[in-house]
Formats: C-alpha cells, structure tokens, sequence
C-alpha cells in the first residue's frame, strides 16, 4: 500500500515476456501493463479470427473460506452463489445500500473456498468492503499477489488447450472451471473471458506464470497454430464490441445494475442482499436512463465523456467509444435519458463541435463470436 | 525511430519539407508510432488561411485523438486525399506517402523557428 501512495509501479509475473515481445508499456490500475504489443488493430482481428493471449494478472483475486463463506458472499453480491455447483463460475457485482456498483467481479465456487476475481483497479477497496461487511464464520484473503492470470482467446482457443491438456477441453463447459496439472503445473483452467469468443482463463501460483505463458506459446506452434500476444488496448475493445461494462467506464458507484443492463445478474428472488432494498425502490420508480449501444454514420471516434443530443437537447453522454476494427466503424456505449434509449431511436453525438448521427441499437455490436453458451 | 535528415520538424512532431515557398507537412515516424493504428483524420479545406500553431485536423488513432497543427503559417494549397480512404499510409510510411497537407508560406521568417534533424532527435530522446 505504501509502495502505491509512492507512485511506484507493480509488475505482473509476466513483465520479462512482454519486454520480450516488445510490448508497449503503460502504467494501468498500479501496474506496468502491455496497452499493445504490433497492433491493436492486428491483436483484435487475431482473438476474431484465430487467438490471442493476455497477461490479466494485475486482476484482484480475494478468497473467502470458512462455514458460512456461501452465505456470505451470497450477501455482498447480487447474483445468486446458492445455485452454484462446486467448480461452476457466475459473473456478478457487489453493491454499495443505495445500489450504486461497488465492483463486477467473478465468482468461483471451489471445493473448499470462494474465489473472487475482481477488477485490478478496485482489488483493496473491494477487499476493505468485504472485510467491513464480514459476518459470520468466515475468513478473507486478499490473494492478488499470489495468482497469475491468463486469458486464452479465441475461436482456435480450444485446439491449443487440447494440446496441454489431458482431456478434452469440452468437458469444461462455458462458465465452468477445473483444476489440471500441465507439465507438473498445478492451474485452474476455467471456460470464461472477456471478449465474445471462445476461451479460457488460467489461474495459478505467479511463480509459474511465465512457464504456463512458454507451454500456450509451445502448444500453438505444436498445432501450427500462430499465438498473437495481446494487450490492454485490444483487451477493451474487444470488450466493447460485445458491449460488456467496463468498470470506471460504464459502471460505478453512480450506477445502478439495472440501469446498465446488468439485470440479468441481480438476483432480486434471492435471500437478501446488500443493495437489494435500494435497488426495489428504484425498480419501482422507474428508470431514468439506460446504457444504450450506438451506431455512428462516418468515421470520426466518439470517445469517453462525449455529450450524446437528441433535437439540440443533451440527453446523455458516451461511456466508451471506440473505431470497431471487426465492423469497421465507431461504436459507442452512453447512458441517455428516458425514453431516448428505446432500439432504433435517433440520436447525435457531438464529436469536436459536430453533431454525428447515430441509432440506439442492440447489444452486442459484434453478433458472431465464436463463444456459445 | 527514422528521423531523416532533410526535414525540419516541430516540438509537436510534425515534420516539414521545404520545396520553393511551399512546405509539406506530416507527422514524425515517432508520432505515428505512439498513436499508432492511424484510423481516421479530418483534414483541413483547400484554401484556408492557417497560422503557425493552429489546430487545423485531427487524427485519430484506434486507442486515442490527436490534434494537427499548422507548422507555419500560409494558405493550405493541397491535401492528400488518399489518407481519406487509407489513414493507415500515415503508419506504413510517414515521411512519403503519408504526407498530409501542402501549404504555401506566408511568412518565411518562421522557417527559422523550426527544429533540424539533430535538435528533434534530442526532443525524443528526452520523452522516452
């Protein structure tokens, strides 16, 4: 904690590859992180078309064990853990009473522990909220300086992963997680991602980070499968095209799950919840706006904090916007007000002065990942 | 980073060359690289009076959008167009194909003010 007050930056376990495959290194969340390695351009179309490796490991890792651990992560997230079978993964978020977003994370129910996996950006505020709202018999370890993390990407994910492992890697199903041994390696290998195509996230000891980082590379070239390194650039845009949240971005403290289209993951049937209360009360007054997807005509680039109009009347702003490199077009994602976010509304966004054109659309921009549920 | 020797450049890395009255303007294999994935950009109208400083395009890359400046001041005389269908020239070959506007000097005492070859290099190294 001193050490980040100082400005000083963390490296992931596996600073040496990206050095080595020339990375371009940025300071992101207290880490030295790769933004892009050749091209952003070139990173996306690889995890589009074929598959790419990101180093994730500046992502938060909390562990909760103990006898009440599912109850009580039960209570701090808005997803439903009682449903979960051991070794099953769910996405989900933490709130804050009034219903804002404390973080999203994901959730893993392992044999003897609860995994967390959160954004690298909120790892001790999301651990100093767990820890005031402890309860009952459990214990809580921040654990983000014990893992790596390795996403997988891609339609031509799976033959690699079939080349380390044992098994068919079929028998882990989306949102599934497993514990394997590659080359003596202890991992967890889990089915999820965060770009909209097929993929695993590999998770263990960072003292073998990089060794795990040397078996994918190998198993690519084994199956002449060429693996693009990839980073935090591609990373976001990726995300963006499947219009997933970004946290800091499109979520926060100042929105509500409901409001960007996270309904799917509050589960407002379940035992009671922190946020839960606020989040009924909202429902029933109605929302006031809605993260919406936007399609623009021409070319120039809505970014983040653009004001979106409606008939010369601000009506909302972009949360994320990005030029689409798989659709060849600026995409944006923006709250506006009720009742502007209905599909297919026309809208503008001002962009240096002008006002460009666009429709509210349907989420995802991209439709044809490779990732099937 | 290719810096070549002919040019003149300004602290803002946009390169110059100088042909009779005339200058023709870019951005530095530097810029490039640090926006890197050049994917549109908004050039200025044939014609129009520019001052030396002045923002008179944009170029935006996948990841973020930087201004154009004016490196002197002078009447844009051409554009190139062909960076409307393929702004991606500006990465492959900043210093030919990617050139961006053709300006005809109005007041050739500013040529004086610009960086050479030697002095620019010194501006990188310093931002590295």
């Amino acid at each position: 904690m001193a050490e980040k007050k100082r400005g000083i930056m963390k490296k992931t376990p596996l600073y040496e590859k990206h050095i080595m495959h020339n990375g371009k290194m940025v300071d992101f969340a207290n880490f030295k992180m790769p933004i892009q390695y050749s091209s952003i351009i070139k990173e996306v179309k690889a995890v589009r078309e074929s598959v790419g490796l990101f180093d994730v490991s500046h992502m938060g890792e909390i562990e909760v064990s103990g006898a009440d651990a599912l109850d009580f992560v039960n209570w701090v997230t808005t997803n439903n853990v009682a449903n979960l079978e051991v070794w099953q993964a769910q996405y989900t978020t933490m709130l804050y009473p009034e219903g804002g977003i404390v973080d999203d994370l994901l959730v893993y129910r392992l044999p003897e522990r609860i995994l967390l996996v959160v954004n690298a950006s909120n790892q001790d505020k999301d651990f100093e909220w767990i820890m005031e709202n402890k309860k009952g018999n459990i214990e809580i370890k921040n654990r983000g300086e014990y893992y790596f993390q390795l996403a997988l990407q891609g339609p031509l994910s799976k033959k690699v992963m079939k080349k380390i492992l044992k098994e068919d890697p079929d028998e882990i199903k989306f949102y599934w997680a497993k514990e394997e041994e590659i080359s003596g390696i202890k991992v967890i290998i889990s089915r999820t991602g965060y770009t909209g195509e097929d993929g695993f996230e590999i998770y263990g000891d960072a003292k073998v980070g990089s060794k795990v980082w040397d078996l994918l590379m190998k198993a690519g070239e084994t199956t002449g499968i060429h693996i693009t390194p990839c980073g935090l650039g591609a990373r976001d845009i990726l995300r963006l095209e499947m219009g997933y949240c970004l946290y800091g971005n499109d979520i926060s403290r100042d929105t509500i799950p409901l409001e960007a289209g996270l309904s799917w993951i509050v589960k407002m049937d379940k035992s009671d919840f922190i946020g839960k209360e606020s989040l009924a009360k909202k429902k029933e007054e109605g929302l006031t706006r809605k993260l919406i997807g936007m399609n623009l005509e021409g070319r120039a680039i809505p970014r983040h904090g653009y004001l979106i109009y409606k008939e010369g009347k601000q009506i909302g702003e972009v949360t994320s916007g990005y030029y689409s490199p798989t659709l060849g077009y600026p995409i944006a994602m923006g709250y506006v007000a009720r009742p502007f976010y209905e599909i297919g509304t026309k809208l503008e966004i001002e962009i240096r002065k002008k006002m460009i054109e666009g429709e509210v659309i349907t989420l995802p921009f991209w439709k044809n990942g490779s990732l099937k549920r | 980073m290719k810096i070549l020797d002919e040019l003149f450049y300004t602290e803002d890395h946009e390169w110059i060359r100088q042909e009779n009255g005339e200058i023709i303007e870019g951005i530095t294999d530097y810029a490039q690289s640090e926006l890197s994935d050049i994917v549109y950009i908004e050039l200025p109208e044939k014609g129009i009076e520019v001052h030396k400083g002045e923002a008179i395009g944009t170029i935006e890359a996948v990841k973020t959008v930087s201004d154009l400046y004016a490196a002197l001041s002078g009447t844009v005389i051409e554009v190139n167009g062909e960076l409307e269908g393929h702004p991606e020239l500006i990465n492959k070959d900043p210093y030919d194909t990617g050139w961006i506007v053709r300006i005809k000097i109005s007041n050739p005492k500013e040529l004086e003010g610009l960086l050479d070859a030697e002095e620019y290099k010194e501006i990188i190294e310093g931002e590295e």
